[in-house]
């Protein structure tokens, strides 16, 4: 609810950011700023650090240099409590989904809202429900995560991240598995949760169609030069950026999979 | 469900931390009742104030269910509801649905937008058919039986498994992994050098000390170094290091196993046509046959000078003589006797550790089930091994 937010400014700020495992520098000079209700899209080859970009920005690992704001707080300083409810504004969907194992699609979902609310339990259960319907997933509650196909995984982990509308949404490849017709179904959730909610969407995707249709800017990370190689709405990156690597990532497979916008 | 997860009566705390994100300011809490109902018969309506958010609904929904029923409300009024998150809509969907299909009427841009993109065929799980007790017991049984003797088949092709896997070993040795067995071989051997040495040290001293209290009122004080070198050689040390490495390797084993079952890595060496035996049993077995008998002397050893402490500390007898009385009594056989015993246990617990990673259910828990197992399965067939060795080498008369 686009009244609730108070604070102006952008929602998430990374400045001077240098991502690194120990002595090896993934990521490095990483500037950027994600407005509210933005959706900003994280692009770049395999292997280029953007799981590792998503993880500095929840806050599961610390910068080796560089500052990360979220709602204009500090996240690296934060510590204890603090950064626990800086967290709790985001939801996280992982590269690999990431459910519980021992638990039900259902509890899943649920357990977010079993946690931060006071809700009774019947009325957690209805929710879940309704948060895996909309994601497509309607008759699978009782399903433990081994029993379901990747994609089901996927779009499940969405569900759970959604679980609590959180103002700012983290995805790592939601789309990534599914087939075309629910990867568009997903595009238009998430389309329409920005435009009831005020979500601000930060979304790692390699598949195009999705980037033309969500994205209202993005960043693109080369692996060979370790940092943003180019800043933009994706049809301004694809038709004008003179950078090459940029204009072939778009081009070549532009030509391959249709555009969807 | 997870245990404790939400068990009916289970108090959870009212304590709830801030969501400052969504709240709704400027919107006064209505005096009255939030959720009332107005008008009788046809013209009921359900009237809902204030914001519907994860913060509120909660009341909402007690609220809910707590309506008299008579008479089902036509039309839910939202036009005082200034806004709802999904939690909220989906409470609306609820009672619409609850309500036969009630009208939602008033509702505003936000709250209109909400209610399409949640309204979607969502039908209750059918409910679970009530169980039979007889039926249910008749149920249990059978599937245990079924269970039963499907693992026992599991067990004895792995016991074939493993064993046309030794005799493979033999024949081309080259061919088996080298590289992982070496490195088995320092986890649990080398690192569990301190342990063993710990654990058996103050198992002498503490058998020389028991023994002592005794010896002492006889004049028998040397006897404890021939009590003490032997019960460790012949039973202890051997028994005590395999329950260690039951506890330390056989665990270790069976969660690696089982979480490569988990995340299908054994599935994939089975569709690449490699042997699981050769890949993961193996190697570990082999590790473990090696360093057992290294472990269990480094066990008569420190034990040893555990019983010496003892010995020289709280006997005064001096330390040659000691040592003098434990080596003569102490003959080869009783160490080989021990080492023999040592390797069977070494199997037992590889072996054990292997299979219960390979039996693995999904999940996480699954693999915390099979290190249990693992534990505990070898040190019951270590001990039940232990009672047949003792029965061979008294028939055998040695
Ligand atoms: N835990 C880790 N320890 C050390 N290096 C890591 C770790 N995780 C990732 N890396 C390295 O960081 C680099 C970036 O990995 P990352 O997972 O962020 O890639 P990605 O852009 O998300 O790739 P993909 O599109 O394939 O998911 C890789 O070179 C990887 O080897
Ligand atoms: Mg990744």
């Amino acid at each position: 609810m686009s009244e609730t937010r108070t604070a102006a400014g952008p929602i998430v700020r990374v400045r001077g950011l240098r991502a690194a495992y120990g002595d090896v520098t993934i990521l490095r000079d990483i500037d950027f700023e994600v407005a509210r209700g933005e959706v900003f899209v994280i692009l770049g080859g395999s292997g280029c650090g953007k799981s590792t970009l998503l993880r500095h920005l929840i806050g599961l690992v610390d910068p080796a240099e560089g500052a990360i704001e979220i709602d204009g707080e500090d996240l690296v300083a934060a510590r204890g409590a603090l950064r626990e409810r800086l967290r709790r504004r985001f939801g996280v969907l992982f590269q690999g989904g990431a459910l519980f194992s021992n638990m039900t699609l259902a509890e899943n979902v649920g357990l977010p809202l079993e946690e931060f609310s006071d809700l009774p339990p019947e009325a957690i259960r209805r929710i879940a429900q309704r948060k895996l319907a909309l994601v497509g997933l309607t008759g699978y509650e009782d399903h433990r995560p081994n029993e379901i196909s990747g994609g089901m995984r996927k779009r499940a982990g969405v569900a759970r991240a959604l679980a609590l509308d959180p103002p700012l949404l983290f995805l790592d490849e939601p789309s990534a598995g599914l087939d075309p017709i629910s990867a568009a179904d997903l595009d238009r959730l998430l389309l329409d949760l920005r435009e009831s909610l005020g979500t601000t969407l930060v979304v790692v995707t390699h598949e195009l169609a999705s980037i033309y249709a969500i994205a209202d800017r993005c960043i693109m990370l080369d692996k060979a030069r370790r940092t943003i190689v180019a800043t933009g709405r994706p049809a301004d990156l694809r038709d004008a950026s003179d950078d090459p690597f940029v204009r072939e990532f778009f081009r070549r497979e532009a030509t391959a999979a249709p555009e969807v916008s | 469900m997870y245990p404790g997860a939400r068990g009916s009566g289970a108090p959870r705390p009212s304590v709830r931390p801030p969501r400052e994100n969504a709240t709704m300011e400027g919107s006064p809490a209505a005096p009255t009742a939030r959720l009332e109902l107005v008008g009788d018969g046809a013209a009921r309506v359900v009237r809902l104030a204030g914001p519907l958010t994860l913060e509120t609904v909660g009341d909402f929904w007690r609220d809910a269910d707590e309506l008299d029923d008579e008479g089902v409300p036509q039309r839910i009024d939202v036009a005082h509801v200034p806004g709802v998150d999904s939690a909220g809509a989906a409470f609306l969907l609820e009672l619409r649905d609850r309500f036969g299909g009630a009208a939602i009427e008033g509702a505003g841009e936000q709250v209109r937008k909400m209610l399409a993109i949640l309204d979607r065929p969502c039908p209750e799980p059918p409910e679970a058919p009530p169980q039979q007790v007889l039926f249910g017991m008749v149920d249990t049984l059978g599937t245990f039986a079924i269970e039963t003797i499907r693992h026992a088949r599991e067990t004895v092709e792995y016991v074939g498994a493993l064993s046309a896997g030794l005799g493979w070993v033999l024949r081309r040795p080259g061919r088996l992994r080298w590289g992982d067995t070496l490195s088995y071989m320092s986890r649990v051997g080398a690192d569990a050098l301190g342990i063993v040495a710990l654990i058996n040290g103050l198992m002498g001293l503490i058998l020389a000390f028991q023994m002592a209290s005794q010896m002492k009122q006889y004049g028998a004080d040397i006897y404890v170094a021939d009590v003490v070198g032997l019960s460790l050689a012949r039973e202890l040390a051997p028994l005590m290091t395999a329950v260690i490495l039951a506890g330390r390797s056989g665990s270790a084993f069976a969660a690696e196993i089982g979480t490569m079952k988990v995340n299908e890595e054994v599935s994939a060496l089975d569709a690449m046509g490699l042997d699981r035996t050769r890949f993961l049993v193996l190697p570990k077995v082999l590790a473990l046959l090696a360093m057992m008998p290294l472990l269990v002397v480094f066990a008569d050893a420190f034990g040893i000078i555990g019983g010496l402490v003892v010995g020289t500390g709280f006997l005064d007898l001096p330390v040659g003589v000691y040592l003098n009385q434990t080596f003569t009594r102490l003959d080869l056989w009783d160490v080989g006797q021990g080492l023999i015993r040592a390797e069977c246990y070494a199997v037992v617990i590889a072996a054990v550790g292997c299979l219960r990673g390979l039996q693995t259910k999904d999940g996480a828990q699954g693999v915390g089930a099979s290190a249990t197992s693992a534990v505990v399965s070898s040190i019951l067939l270590v001990v039940v091994s232990n009672a047949l060795l003792a029965v061979i080498f008294y028939l055998l008369d040695v």
